[in-house]
């Protein structure tokens, strides 16, 4: 398995465990007011930090069981291009999903929050479309 | 699925028994890129393809093959 194929299980694991992670302190921390009076804040940017940080020292430990080679060839350049370009498309829905939102006048927290969940669904959806096409065919 | 068939295990065979890894270090791929050419998996670019050719010293037709629709060729 190549070092670019193995830095997409890691983001598969990380993000919906980060994701995970973050509903638990959110939905723990529902009141009598309701789950948008949450202060959300804290929990996504430890989340989200926290992931950063997994996904950065996971690449690292994989590396040395490589014995460090780091070699990112033209196949490795291409997936990755082609399995960012596929996972983005949830970032543009979480754009107009947060425009929408804004407009209506919603609470930040609702705004917020499907943003990051466009965010994780977009890591989850390019990181599968890469796995695949490095178990699959990749015809470029 | 790509029609583009290839001969770079027979190539590697009739060149000593190359390895797959040996290939990919004179290539400068990984060797995961060499087997997913080698099963069909993956269509290399037309540099690639040259350079696994010259590692062989053949033509690039010797190495890959794009047969027409109605036969061999």
């Amino acid at each position: 398995m190549s070092q670019e194929e193995r830095t997409a299980w890691i983001m598969l694991a990380v993000a919906p465990v980060g994701y995970a992670v973050y509903l638990y302190l959110v939905l723990r921390a529902v009141g009598p007011d309701g789950l948008a009076a949450v202060d959300y804040r804290p929990a996504l940017l430890w989340t989200v930090g926290g992931a950063i940080v997994v996904s950065i020292v996971l690449n690292i430990v994989s590396r040395m069981f490589d014995g460090g080679r780091a070699v990112k060839d033209q196949r490795d350049r291409d997936i990755s291009r082609l399995g960012e370009y596929i996972g983005q498309s949830f970032v543009v829905i979480g754009g107009v999903a947060g425009l929408i939102l804004a407009m209506l006048r919603l609470d930040p927290f609702w705004i917020a929050n499907a943003i990051y969940l466009c965010f994780v669904l977009s890591a989850l959806l390019g990181s599968i479309a890469k796995i695949g096409f490095y178990r699959g065919s990749f015809h470029p | 699925m790509t029609k583009l068939t290839n001969s770079i295990r027979a190539l590697r065979f009739a060149q000593g028994e190359m390895t797959q890894a040996e290939l990919a270090d004179k290539v400068g791929v990984t060797r995961q890129t060499i087997i997913a050419i080698e099963q069909g998996k993956y269509s290399p670019t037309l540099e690639m393809a040259f350079q696994i050719a010259r590692v062989f010293r053949v033509k690039l037709e010797d190495v890959f093959q794009y047969p027409n629709e109605g036969g061999p060729g």
